[in-house]
Order: C-alpha cells, then structure tokens, then sequence
C-alpha cells in the first residue's frame, strides 16, 4: 500500500434481498483531499458512507484507511483509527451537556485525563465554547450541526465523512458550516462532503464523484465531472 | 476535602449511626426489618447500573438474586464455607450469568435482552426445583450459627454484612457514575449508534454493565437463605423482587446513584410498615401501581422533581 | 408398533395441537410486537386475564369456553384500545418507549397478576366443557378433544386474522404502519388510529387465547409467567410480524416441548423454551422462517 493512499476503497458493494443498492465502488483518497459525493437520492451514497464507516458489518469488497484493513472491524474501531462522520439528522446524546457531548469520544481514546481541555478546544473550534453547559435540544440547528462537528474533531481524525451536514441549514449557516470545514481541512483531515446543496459541493469540492442507481459513474474534478452529459442526466432526469 | 473522600466518610458515619442506633433499641426484629430495606437498595443500586445509566431493562432481577442465593446454598453445602465466602461466590454466579445472557442477546436490539432476563428466572426456577441437591421444590434449610462474636445476635451480624454491602453497592453505582465506563452507558442509552461512531466500545461495555448488575444482584441475594434460615425456589423467584429492583430505581430517580437508595429506602420501608397491616398481595399491588404511575407521570422519579438536569 | 415410537408419535400429535395453543397465544403478540413495535410483556398476562373471565362468564351463563371467549373478545378489543392509548400518550409520543415504556408494560403485568390473585386466589380454577373427557381415537395416535379443539379454535381465529390483515383496507394499513408511518399519513391515515385499532386486536386475540387456555388446563393468575417466554421465542422464531411464520414456530415449539416433556419429565418443558430463545437469539435472530435483515 503507497502511502499517499488515505483511504482505498475496492469493489464496494452492498445488496438487500435481492436489490442491490451499491456496486463494484472503488474510490481512492488522498490525505487532506476533499472529495464531494453526489448523486440523486437511492444513488447509494449514505450505503457508501455506512459501508465505511462500519454501521453496515458486511458488505463486498474491501475497504483500508491508511493501511489498515476496516474489513469487519466495527465503527469505535474505525473512529479510533481516526475515521469520523457526521449524520444526516444530528445525533447528539440528549441527557449529556454539550461539554460532555464532546468528552464521550476523548474519554475512549486514550483521552480521558485531559478530556474536559480537550473537548473545550474542539468546541472552541466550532466556536461552540459558550455552549459548553446547554443540552442539546437548547441548541438551534446550526448549532446541533457544530456540536457534531466538535464530537467528530475530537477523534483527531484522518478522514472526516459529512453527510448531508447542511441539510435544513440557511445560506449564511450552510457558509458558517463549510468554512469550518476548511478549517479542519487545513488542520489535516481528508474530508468525504455529501451533499445535495450544489453551491457548497462546488465551493468546497477539489474532486467530485457521481453515484447512480449505485453505482460510480464520474470521478474527477468538479468542473469536468459537472459538464457531463450523463451527470446532467441523471439529475435533470433525462437519459 | 475530595468528594470521594465526603462520600465514603459520610456514608461510614451514617453506618454507624444506623448501627448504633439499632443496638440501643436491641430487638431482633429492627435488624430483620434493616436487612429488608437495605437487601433493596443493593439490588436496586445493580439494576440502576444497567437499566438507568445504559437503559437496558433487567426483568430477571429475581432470577438473578435467586442464583446468588442458591450458590451460597451450594457452596455451604459443597464445601462448609459460611456467608462472606458464599457472598464472594454469588458474586461469581451470577456475574457470569449476567455476562453470558448478555454476550448471547446484547448485540441484537436491546429489547431482546430484557425478554431474554424475563425467562431466565423462569427458567432458573424450572432448573432448581428439579435440582434435589438443594432441595428442589422442597427447598434447603441452613443452620447457622447462633451468633457470631463481636455480635450481640445474629441478626445483627447479617444487618451490618447488609449494611456494608449496601454502602458498596451505592459506592459502586456513584463510581460507575463518575467514571468512562457511565458516560459511555449514557451515551448508549441516549444514541447507540452514535456512541458507537465516536468511538464508544458498546458491547464491552454493555457486557460490563451486565455483568456488574447481575453479580450485585447475585450479592444482594446471597445471605437470603442465612436470613431466612429456609429457601425454597418460590420464595428466592419471588416477583417481589423483581417489581421493587424496577420500581425502585424509576421511582427514586434512574441513572444517578442516589435514585435508587431513595427509592429503595422509601418503598421497602413502606413495604416493610404496611405487611403489619395489609395483606402482602395489596402490598405488592401498590407497588405495581406505582412503578406505572411513576413512570408515566414522572419520568425522571423523585429525584427529577429536584434538579432539572440528569 | 414399538411402544417407544408410538408414544413419539403420540407425543408429536399432542405437541402439534398444544403448538396451535401457543399460535394462538402468540399471533396477538405477532400484531403488537411484530407490526407495531409495542414489546407487550402484558400479553400473556392478559390471556389469562381472559381465560378467567371466561371461567366466571362460563360458570355463571353455562355456556361453553370457546363460545364465550368470543362473546367476551369486544371486551377486551376495548381494553387493548384503553391499554394503548395510554401507552401511546405518555411513552410513544415523548419518545420514551425503550425504558419507560417496557417498565409500563411489566408494571401493568405486575398489577394484573397480583389482581388477579387478590380477587381470585392463588389456587388454580377450571371450567370443563362438555367433549373434556372425550378421545378421539386414529390407530395408535390418541387425539384428546380438550387438546384438539382449542387447536382448531386457535386456527380459525388466525385465518380469520390472516384474510382480515390481507384482504379489507385496515388490514392492509396494519401492515402498512409497520413499515412505514409516514407514507400512511401521506394517504390521510392517522397512524396512531391504527394502531390502536390494532392494538385492540391484539388484546382480544389474547383474550380468545385464554379460551382456548381454558379448556386446555386448569389456570392460575401466575399461569402467563411460563408463557413469557414461550410465546417471544415463537414471536421471535416466526420471523415477527409473519402470522403463517408464527403459526409454523409454534407448531414447532410445541412438538419439542412435548416431546421433551414425554422423555424427560414435564417439569423440564419451561426450560425448553428459554433454551430455544437464546438459541435462535444467538443464531437466528431474523427468525427461522424470516428473511435475513
């Protein structure tokens, strides 16, 4: 394995019953790239995301993140080895503080001594500090968004997957959010954007993949990849 | 003053009060009805362990204690060793029960462990009543001695063992609290699925909590037979225990240590008054209602009605 | 014939019309635990609720078990209905089912338990039909009508069920509810209607249960206890929200518990069924006749 390869995914496939959601994926990351995902909904892009981040234990082909095989280990293995993700609807642990939010991830990683310090940096960073002590359901939407960002910066990770982390946020909030995402970029981290806002896939994106019907049917930069023809296709909805 | 070191100067004081004060009262009697209440709040404390910080529902609460207090049954049988080393062995017992119920239903959803605990007592009573060699549906009688130095009676002695284990039972329950292992339970129980993206080991964790509820109960259970002198598998499966080591904990107030003393200190006590009055079934059937009521009504217990956080 | 396997025999027939005993006890189950997602533990302990009333109503009318237990299943459709609006209010709608809403159901188990045995005595009551003492016999295979006809009840009670979800327009919206609550609504269907309507259902079904649990054995108010378990195991083997999966899984179970019972003693047939739960928990949790998830 070269070691400009962060994550190396090979003929990634999933089916349910007899449908087959995902098929033959094989995508390559490099450190610090940033990769925007799209596709219609039911292209197959969050059973991509849930391939990887292991919520889904078996699927076919496989997948490596920085040489270390995923195949198999389950998702606190994959965030320990500094896979992080973000979910389409936030996730937050309701009973615990914001503060806390952000500790759980410190306190299983090797973290547990300097958790509090650690977890008001990471709430510095998505300038949540002075939420420290609300509950989650204190927060607007923007604001439950930063707090899954800081919980997934608190992993320290290598690869950052953001599903659809903008979904129902305004224009200004959806800029607050991707600039963030520079941030943490800049900091290192590879980031996977999937996203159906087309204006922040294309200011964030260095590199675009396309998903249809589950399977991978463009992959490069933004500007080529948009003029294609089967990509205008497939979301304008003629063939 | 450090908090853990309040904690445990704090919970030795009021002991000692306890203890000193039912030594000036000197009746056989108070120290039964102090084991009663206090056998409560070890097992509730272990139930909260589970139930309240990762929010698994134990109903085999029963099942379990009942395997504590067989096991000391066994091992005075097997091997003439009296209760503290029985104690130690229930621990194991159903500490390793606990474990292999959840290693074989935890990783499924977590209803399928609570329906799972729901027929181990079951099926435990079904196992021991045709075990003759503790007696099967007859059940066992121990002997025990008439005192214990420096004890005044014997009653006394199982008081203050109940005692010290109600102390470590709610010791335990505040250190599960403070530490990793209850903020990751708590992350279970608010999100499994995002506790686990971030990293939270959820099964080991959940196997811990399973097996650290199920060998507290397996404690709270083992001096039974030494209390009543005769067990049978009806009165060591009695549902009663498995309604209060629920009810306790929801009504006191579930994932903070504290809840389940109060609540087991306010029922069993109430429990422990009325079965001078009225009948047991009427006794039990409020409890019922209670933990219904409760539930629906006040969520977070007694203990909700003070704070407004967790 | 060799006696060891003409008691198999006997012991594999009994089983079969003791497993349309449990299918019967267990398909109410397969509505509320299966379609709704409601993990009612009350369940068995309202078929024997049911089975009560049946020997109080049957006593008092001279009416035959089965008879009344459908004259009285209204009855308890409204008790179901009760039972789930309640749940409904205070658990579903905050969101709080895991928990509290399992604590709630065990509570109400707890209370009609103890209820029962207030009001009845812990001891055991029965209510003989007229065919009790009656055998049918075919060659070698005895065939008790006390066993066979409650197996029979049990049947058409969940054919009825079966064409009942299949077939009429509620039916089919039962079945919609389970997968998906947000498309019902999108048709102008409240889903919480359904499911009380279903949830109804499901308590009287328990109730006919008790019937059929009537004629079989004596009852006692701690009868449901051994069913607990039973009836989730069949619920779970069945593959949840399958009736004819359901019904197959407690055929089944019934074979295997009553040949158990017949080779080893009937006091070991309890452990059958936790044994049997585990079992399909650690390997199977899909169900044996489900599909994989």
């Amino acid at each position: 394995m070269s070691t400009d390869v962060l994550l190396h995914a090979k003929g990634v496939g999933k089916s349910f019953g007899g449908f087959t959601a995902l098929a033959e994926i094989d995508i390559d990351l490099r450190p610090g790239e940033r990769l925007g995902l799209i596709g219609p909904n039911g292209s197959g892009k969050s059973t991509f995301v849930n391939c990887i981040s292991g919520d889904f234990a078996q699927h076919e082909g496989t997948v490596t993140l920085a040489g270390h095989s995923l195949n198999g280990l389950k998702p606190h293995r994959r965030a320990r080895l500094g896979l992080a993700r973000t979910f389409q609807l936030p996730q937050p642990f309701n009973s615990l503080s914001v503060l806390e939010n952000v500790r759980v991830p410190l306190l299983f990683s090797g973290h547990a001594a300097d958790a509090t310090e650690r977890a008001m940096a990471c709430l510095e960073q998505v300038e949540m500090a002075d939420k420290a002590q609300k509950l989650p359901k204190e927060l607007t939407q923007v604001e439950q968004r930063r707090l899954e960002l800081a919980r997934a910066i608190a992993l320290n990770p290598r690869l950052l997957i953001a599903d659809e982390a903008m979904a129902g946020l305004s224009n200004a909030e959806v800029d607050q959010i991707i600039a963030l995402l520079f941030k943490l970029n800049q900091a290192g981290a590879a980031i996977i954007m999937i996203e159906h806002i087309m204006r922040a896939v294309t200011a964030f994106s260095e590199r675009l993949v396309v998903f249809v019907a589950g399977r991978k049917i463009a992959d490069g930069i933004p500007r080529d990849v948009l003029a294609l023809e089967e990509v205008e296709g497939a979301y304008l909805g003629k063939q | 003053m450090t908090p853990n070191l309040r904690f445990w100067l704090g919970a030795a004081l009021l002991a000692l009060v306890l203890f000193l004060s039912l030594r000036l009262l000197g009746n056989d009697y108070a120290y039964f009805a102090g084991y009663f209440v206090l056998q409560y709040v070890v097992l509730a404390s272990a139930w909260n362990i589970l139930g309240g910080y990762a929010g698994y529902v134990n109903f085999g609460a029963a099942g379990f204690m009942a395997a504590g207090a067989y096991a000391a049954i066994v091992l005075r049988q097997a091997l003439g060793l009296e209760l503290l080393p029985g104690i130690l062995f229930a621990a194991l017992v159903a500490g390793l029960l606990g474990l292999g119920t959840g290693y074989l239903t935890l990783r499924l959803r977590g209803v399928y462990f609570s329906i799972a605990t729901l027929c181990l007592a079951v099926v435990l009573q079904t196992l021991v009543v045709n075990w003759d060699y503790v007696g099967g549906s007859r059940g066992a009688y121990i002997v025990h001695p008439r005192d214990i130095p420096p004890f005044t009676s014997y009653a006394e002695y199982l008081f203050v063992v109940m005692l010290v284990l109600a102390i470590l039972a709610a010791g335990i329950g505040r250190a599960v609290e403070r530490s990793s292992l209850g903020r990751g339970l708590q992350a279970i129980r608010d999100n499994e699925r995002a506790a686990e993206a971030v990293g939270v080991p959820t099964l080991r964790l959940k196997l811990v909590a399973t097996t650290l509820c199920g060998a507290l109960m397996g404690v709270a259970g083992a001096p039974l037979p030494y209390y009543s002198g005769y067990l049978n598998p009806e009165a060591a499966f009695s549902l009663a225990y498995a309604v209060n080591a629920i009810a306790m904990p929801l009504i006191g107030g579930a994932g903070t240590w504290a809840g389940p003393v109060i609540g087991a200190v306010l029922l069993a006590s109430l429990q422990q008054a009325a079965t001078v009055t009225i009948s047991s079934a009427l006794n039990l059937w409020i409890v019922g209602w209670m933990l219904v009521i409760f539930v629906a009504l006040a969520p977070k217990g007694i203990l909700g009605w003070f704070r407004r956080r967790p | 014939m060799d006696p060891d396997l003409v008691l198999l025999l006997n012991g594999i027939v009994s089983g079969l019309l003791l497993g349309g005993l449990y299918a019967a006890a267990a398909s109410g189950l397969a509505v509320a635990f299966g379609m709704l997602d409601i993990v009612n533990i009350a369940h068995p302990a309202l078929m024997v609720t049911g089975a009560f009333t049946v020997v109080v109503l049957g006593t008092w009318l001279g009416l035959d078990p089965l008879l009344v237990a459908v004259l009285q299943a209204p009855l308890f459709y409204l008790l179901g209905t009760g039972i789930y609006s309640a749940y409904h209010h205070f658990f579903e709608k905050r969101g709080e089912e895991a928990l509290q809403g399992l604590a709630f159901f065990f509570g109400v188990m707890f209370i009609i338990e103890v209820g029962l045995v207030m009001v009845f005595g812990p001891e055991q009551h029965f209510l003989d039909p007229s065919y009790a003492y009656t055998t049918w016999r075919l060659g070698e295979i005895d065939l008790p009508l006390r066993m066979l006809v409650p197996a029979l009840f049990a049947m058409a009670c969940i054919g009825a069920l079966f064409l009942f979800l299949h077939r009429s327009f509620v039916g089919l919206a039962i079945a919609a509810v389970a997968q998906d609550a947000d498309a019902l609504r999108l048709m102008a269907i409240d889903p919480v209607r359904i499911k009380r309507f279903a949830f109804g259902i499901s308590i009287a079904l328990a109730s006919m249960a008790g019937g059929a649990l009537v004629v079989v054995q004596p009852v006692e108010p701690s009868s449901g206890q051994v069913f607990i378990g039973r009836i989730f195991a069949i619920c779970i083997m069945g593959g949840m929200a399958s009736l004819p999966g359901c019904v197959m899984a407690a055929l089944l179970f019934g074979v295997v518990e009553n040949v158990t019972a017949t080779f080893y003693g009937p006091s070991w047939s309890p452990a059958v069924a936790f044994g049997w739960l585990l079992l399909v928990l650690a390997f199977r949790p899909q169900g044996l006749f489900g599909k994989a998830a």
